[in-house]
């Protein structure tokens, strides 16, 4: 028998991930990972290309066997009780998965035909905007026709969770709202949702919490606002004649405030960035005949905190 | 919870059902595609009727017909049990339906139930289609049609082994052209359409092949009415305990 968690955990949790390793050679593409996620809630997994998402996601679904440490999903092991797990959960991969000669409604059909309670397939046709397929084939469709397809068959079978691998790469911003729009619709029937992306903005929008994967490894997890305030600070910019004297302002600002000329007659102020620090440093300027111009805050978002959890850029 | 739209309620339909709609699906798909047509039907109806009624190969003292029909409803089970199955999986394969099977209720078992029984739901049309021409060109069968049915599965059981091991472990575009290769090479050296002592003494080693056991075995049977060719017979089973057991043993589903 597998470690069966205990009652209150699986409840509550639908993902338990504990120092997972998975190697492809001597590649290790996957190296200590842990990710819990809590059942009822939309989890991003957010990170570059190659940082592990896609292994880590496809270990859940049962498609890789682990090289270390422990998985569980709803409760069971992915492997061992695929049996179990595969109709309580859906799938929808990076790519493919559908019969190159197969239209999109008879390929959804039959995904319902396996399963015991499926959605209403029409109804479900209409909700993603498939019904413009008609009889055209899967290799003829758009590229966001068949990402369309491939969420609507991870969701046809009524699961409990549904894993998305990169379910708005390659859309435009209409259609990825539209699968935001499905995502929250998810969520509030209590389905839980596991997405990867490596669009900052996708985690803000939709996530209860964010899991910030770097080199195999989950580098933060939380809600985006417990992420963007912790550690990340703010920033003021604003422009005036090059050359102001640095010292003499941050005498004026409170301690830990930081202030640079990056480039000539342009300054960035970074430290708590409230009111206070805004009307000091416009004070400041006044008294010392400075016009600032172009004033900005700039709030944290998860991008920074990626930057500076990993020092990589998020975009690849 | 309040209950919308897509409030979970997961399971997996009857396994019965799961079956009966994927065979239903992969025959569809089968038929549908226009090369796999040109393979299993276009190719043994036209070889059928050319050859019957315009005297290019010397087919011995019987009615060219008599001669031709078993040979060419050996190559209709190659058709589609070894080269359109290799291919349609090498493909599925390749583009991940396999991959995206594998994460539904659908057992793989149950998936390569319904391939076998969508194979066998083709032949059958198959057969049909060209038993009509044959009659009409004037074939005259004889033996027992359980003998026939005995040597059409054993022929489908060795050439799935073969094409799923091929599509298994090969990639997609080097199984469209093996497939479609050993299909060309088997029509000639496989006693199809030329009988296999055409071959002098290498005629001895082509009899071993799968295809000539299954055209010799069906032609022992439908033009000479023997009972039951149990050479024949048993050169097929080995092939099929071969190929499935390697095809089982090898096959990546990624």
């Amino acid at each position: 028998m597998h470690g069966k968690p205990a009652p209150s955990e699986s409840a509550d949790t639908a993902v338990r991930v504990r120092g997972l390793v998975k190697r492809y050679g001597a590649k290790t593409a996957v190296d200590g990972l842990d990710l819990d996620v809590r059942t009822g809630t939309v989890t991003a997994v957010l990170g570059p290309n190659g940082a592990g998402k896609t292994t880590t996601v496809e270990t859940c679904e049962g498609y890789r066997r682990p090289d270390g440490g422990t998985v569980r999903v709803l409760g069971l092991d992915p492997v061992a009780d695929a049996a179990a797990l595969r109709p309580r959960i859906g799938v929808m991969l990076q790519s493919g998965g559908v019969y190159s000669g197969a239209r999109a409604d008879e390929m959804l059909r039959h995904m319902a035909k396996l399963h015991a309670h499926p959605l209403d397939v029409d109804a479900l046709i209409e909700r993603l905007g498939l019904g413009s397929c008609g009889r055209t084939t899967y290799r003829r469709l758009s590229g966001g026709q068949q990402q369309r397809l491939a969420l609507a068959m991870a969701v046809v079978g009524r699961p409990e969770l549904v894993f998305l691998d990169e379910p708005t790469a390659g859309l435009d911003p209409q259609a990825r709202r539209a699968t935001w729009e499905l995502v929250r619709e998810l969520r509030a029937d209590g389905v839980t949702v596991v997405l990867t992306t490596h669009f900052m903005q996708e985690a803000e929008e939709l996530a209860d919490d964010v899991a910030i994967v770097d080199a195999g490894r989950v580098a933060a997890q939380g809600s985006p606002e417990q992420l963007c305030r912790g550690g990340a600070e703010n920033t003021l910019r604003f422009t005036g004649r090059p050359g102001l004297d640095l010292g003499s302002l941050l005498k004026a600002l409170p301690d830990g405030t930081a202030a640079a000329e990056p480039l000539p007659g342009t300054y960035r102020i970074t430290g708590d960035v409230d009111p206070q620090l805004l009307a000091t440093v416009t004070s400041w300027c006044a008294q010392h005949g400075v016009m600032p111009g172009g004033i900005s805050v700039e709030r944290h978002t998860l991008e920074d905190v990626f930057l500076e959890l990993t020092g990589k850029e998020l975009r690849s | 919870m309040s209950t919308g739209t897509y409030s979970p309620k997961p399971g997996a339909a009857p396994v019965g059902r799961m079956i009966a709609a994927q065979t239903s699906l992969e025959t569809r798909m089968l038929l549908r595609n226009g090369e796999q047509l040109l393979l299993t039907v276009i190719i043994p109806s036209l070889l059928l009727v050319l050859f019957s009624t315009v005297d290019i190969v010397d087919t011995g003292s019987d009615e060219a017909v008599d001669f031709l029909a078993p040979g060419v409803l050996a190559l209709a089970v190659l058709s589609t049990a070894f080269t359109g199955q290799a291919i349609a999986t090498g493909f599925e394969r390749r583009y991940g339906v396999l991959k995206r099977l594998g994460a539904s209720p659908l057992p793989r078992w149950a998936l390569m139930t319904a391939k076998t029984l969508a194979v066998l739901v083709t032949e059958v049309l198959q057969v049909a289609l060209l038993t009509a021409i044959a009659l009409a060109l004037g074939w005259s069968p004889h033996g027992n049609p359980l003998s026939v049915l005995l040597l059409l599965l054993l022929g489908t059981a060795a050439f799935s082994g073969l094409g799923l091991l091929m599509a298994g472990t090969l990639k997609a575009e080097a199984t469209l052209a093996a497939a479609n290769l050993v299909f060309l090479l088997l029509l000639v050296g496989g006693g199809v359409i030329v009988p296999l002592d055409r071959f002098g003494a290498a005629g001895d080693v082509l009899a071993l092949l799968p295809i000539s056991a299954l055209s010799d075995g069906l032609r022992d049977v439908l033009q000479h009415g023997a009972s039951m060719p149990w050479g024949d017979a048993l050169i097929l089973a080995v092939w099929g305990v071969l190929g499935l057991g390697a095809a089982a043993r090898f096959f990546r589903w990624e």
